[in-house]
């Protein structure tokens, strides 16, 4: 199925495309620094402001932005080990996520999460860190709302790497067996941690899976956030009017590592990566059709910054947990064990 | 749509009562455990292979598909980690799903869905997000099913955080434990042991055939029942291992042998007080389980004694399935089963010593 033809989107329309973008961006950033500022000279992986593993989205904005826009708080998403783009585009509060990513008591889950475990019930976000694993809970929520005469849908958000695994493939055939409203999204960054698409997939565009399902596939090309927009506002659309499920692979980009600390010196284009950046490639595409000039972008900067430095204030001022509190939220009632 | 169901509104019943006359099949039992809340709470469904038409493998449906239609009770594909995952999304969302794997055995296939997300997602979010969801599973050997259809595997379910695991004995308990699964907003194992349905096409001990009550009840999660009692031994146990061990006591009491059996309805919680209060008592202890041996509830039921006081055992031992997958030829499988014959040899060891 070719991407539908992107349909005329307002100036602001898309400047809020772009400005999400930043957002993501610069919270990424942050991040990014809060993450290293204390792990020198040595790099020690459980040490530190925000410890463990961390998986950064930059670059993979576009997807977040462009399917984000269609939804509001009362639709679900489940995303991957990689979540923080979904997070803030589906509208997570930025302060409770900051503060679960660094441990703190005032997190999303009171810092027995981390980043790959973000639950926020009031926009119904959540994220797995198994690959594909968020898929068959996204079947739940959609069911769920189907049964409940709704028109309110799920969205699935995994990796190229996971249209490889069982869950990927169960949970295609039973949403389109029961014409669930669920949208399942593959980010294709072509990278598998270390191991590249080619050596892992034996198709060109997964979105081709979905004929096996009888849905519609569409992949998007070059991590296109206009595309991504067109393409799920046709999916959701679809899924909202009881019509099913969609499959789409969006073409996108690891900007950085799998995780931070990954040197990818296993990745042969890793000097050119910078030039895929998309957000100077959307940010010049737009200021040469005139929808922005220097000055708005700078405002969205500023904004974006302003938010971002708020979220990790919170955070880094925010009490870590009690110790003795292990035990809590095991079972909602009872005892621990 | 969200339940309208709470723990406090279940009708949890002081006191077991006089179960009165009518006697129920465990399959029956349950049947109308999951049929009473149905009619009560439109956020209640049932999903799993084979549970429509068919009934359940092992009857655990059987005519709900008539009374409720195939919108609440629902076949799927033999796709275990998306139908445990659907469960998961819905409860999460507010309904409460009853998901039947067919076997236990199966979890291979679907135990990321099962341990990663549906056991972890109410800590991980800080308590936030709730899973009310019944996750009911076919167990047990002992009719030549061979080693990937004839295990317990409780215990595993149990050593992994966060999922409640209840394994009824009889039909009294698993109408009361089903509804107290499907009211409970934590994740719940239910696990029925193919030996305890009362099935017509299996041989069956005569108390998976018993007296329970009409109405709706609750058999509290974590609470052991003391299911006979007695002075010079105690068996901890679970599932048909009940039954044999209640034979097994019936028979030495004729020789002035009197033994305490211990029902713990639930691994998790585990109710290690009543575990105590007997060893107490006899002194002695065997624990009877049909679960592998090694790193299980065997072990675990003896370190509760050891860790509250060691100086209670003057003799422990167990009678489990050693490390063995479960053979298929007759003679082999009851070999390594926890049959009546090996209870009653540990029971004359114990109260030799």
């Amino acid at each position: 199925m070719t991407p539908p033809t992107t349909q005329a989107l307002t100036d602001e329309a898309r400047r809020d495309l772009l400005s999400m973008m930043v957002l993501i961006r610069t919270y990424e950033e942050a991040i990014r620094a809060a993450y290293y500022a204390d792990k020198k000279p040595a790099f020690d992986i459980g040490a530190g402001l925000v410890p463990g593993e961390m998986h950064l989205s930059a670059g993979q904005e576009p997807v977040a932005a462009g399917i984000c826009a269609h939804l509001t708080h009362d639709d679900a998403i489940t995303a991957t080990h990689r979540p923080h783009h979904l997070a803030i585009a589906h509208g997570v509060a930025l302060r409770p996520m900051t503060a679960e990513i660094f441990g703190r008591e005032t997190g999303l889950g009171h810092g027995r999460g981390g980043h790959m475990h973000l639950f926020d019930p009031s926009t119904h976000f959540s994220c797995s860190g198994i690959i594909a694993e968020g898929f068959p809970p996204a079947l739940g929520q959609a069911f769920a709302f189907q049964r409940q005469g709704s028109d309110r849908v799920a969205v699935a958000v995994t990796g190229e790497g996971a249209a490889n695994q069982g869950a990927f493939h169960e949970s295609l055939n039973l949403a389109a067996l029961w014409q669930l409203p669920v949208v399942f999204v593959v980010e294709d960054n072509d990278w598998g941690i270390s191991v590249p698409r080619s050596a892992s997939t034996s198709v060109a565009s997964n979105a081709d899976r979905a004929v096996a399902y009888g849905m519609p596939g569409v992949r998007v090309e070059d991590n296109s956030v206009e595309g991504v927009h067109a393409a799920a506002g046709e999916a959701i659309a679809r899924a909202r009017s009881g019509g099913g499920p969609t499959l789409i692979e969006v073409h996108t980009l690891r900007l950085w590592g799998h995780f931070e600390g990954d040197a990818e010196g296993y990745r042969p284009d890793l000097k050119s990566v910078p030039e895929h950046d998309p957000i100077p490639i959307y940010r010049d595409q737009l200021l040469a059709a005139g929808a922005l000039d220097g000055g708005q972008y700078q405002a969205m900067q500023k904004s974006a910054g302003e938010q971002v430095q708020d979220a990790i204030d919170f955070a880094k001022s925010s009490p870590t947990p009690d110790p003795l509190g292990h035990l809590s939220y095991v079972f909602s009632e009872g005892a621990h064990s | 749509m969200t339940s309208t169901l709470s723990n406090k509104q279940s009708l949890a019943l002081a006191v077991e009562p006089e179960a009165g006359k009518r006697k129920l099949s465990t399959s029956k039992a349950m049947q109308e455990a999951i049929s009473q809340r149905m009619a009560r709470d439109e956020s209640v469904f049932v999903m799993g292979e084979d549970v429509g038409a068919y009934g359940g493998i092992f009857s655990s449906t059987t005519g709900l598909l008539d009374r409720f239609g195939p919108e609440r009770i629902r076949d799927t594909p033999i796709s275990e980690s998306a139908f445990i995952g659907l469960g998961i999304g819905a409860a999460v969302e507010g309904m409460r799903p009853i998901v039947e794997l067919m076997f236990a055995d199966f979890f291979g296939v679907c135990m990321d869905q099962i341990y990663n997300h549906m056991a972890k997602i109410h800590y991980e979010s800080g308590g936030n997000v709730r899973v009310p969801m019944v996750l009911m599973m076919a167990a047990g050997g002992g009719y030549s099913d061979g080693a990937q259809h004839s295990q317990c595997l409780w215990g595993t379910f149990a050593h992994l955080p966060g999922m409640k695991v209840v394994v009824p004995s009889n039909p009294y308990d698993a109408k009361g434990l089903m509804t107290a699964a499907i009211d409970s907003d934590d994740p719940v194992v239910f696990v029925f042991h193919k030996g305890v349905m009362g099935l017509g096409w299996m041989a069956k001990n005569d108390r998976s055939i018993g007296a329970v009550p009409e109405e709706e009840y609750v058999v509290p999660i974590g609470k052991a029942r003391v299911a006979r009692e007695g002075t010079d031994v105690t068996i901890v146990t679970i599932s048909l291992s009940v039954h044999h061990s209640l034979d097994v006591a019936e028979k030495l009491a004729s020789e002035g042998i009197s033994v305490e059996v211990i029902d713990l309805r639930s691994l998790v919680p585990l109710d290690r007080e009543a575990i105590v209060r007997s060893v107490f008592k006899t002194g002695r202890l065997i624990v009877v389980d049909e679960d592998y041996q090694s790193f299980g509830l065997s072990g675990e039921v003896i370190a509760v004694v050891a860790e509250h006081d060691p100086t209670l055992l003057k003799r422990v031992s167990r009678v489990c399935v050693p490390d063995v997958p479960i053979p298929y030829a007759h003679e082999l499988e009851y070999a390594v089963l926890p049959t009546p014959a090996r209870i009653e040899a540990a029971v004359r060891d114990a109260v030799a010593k």
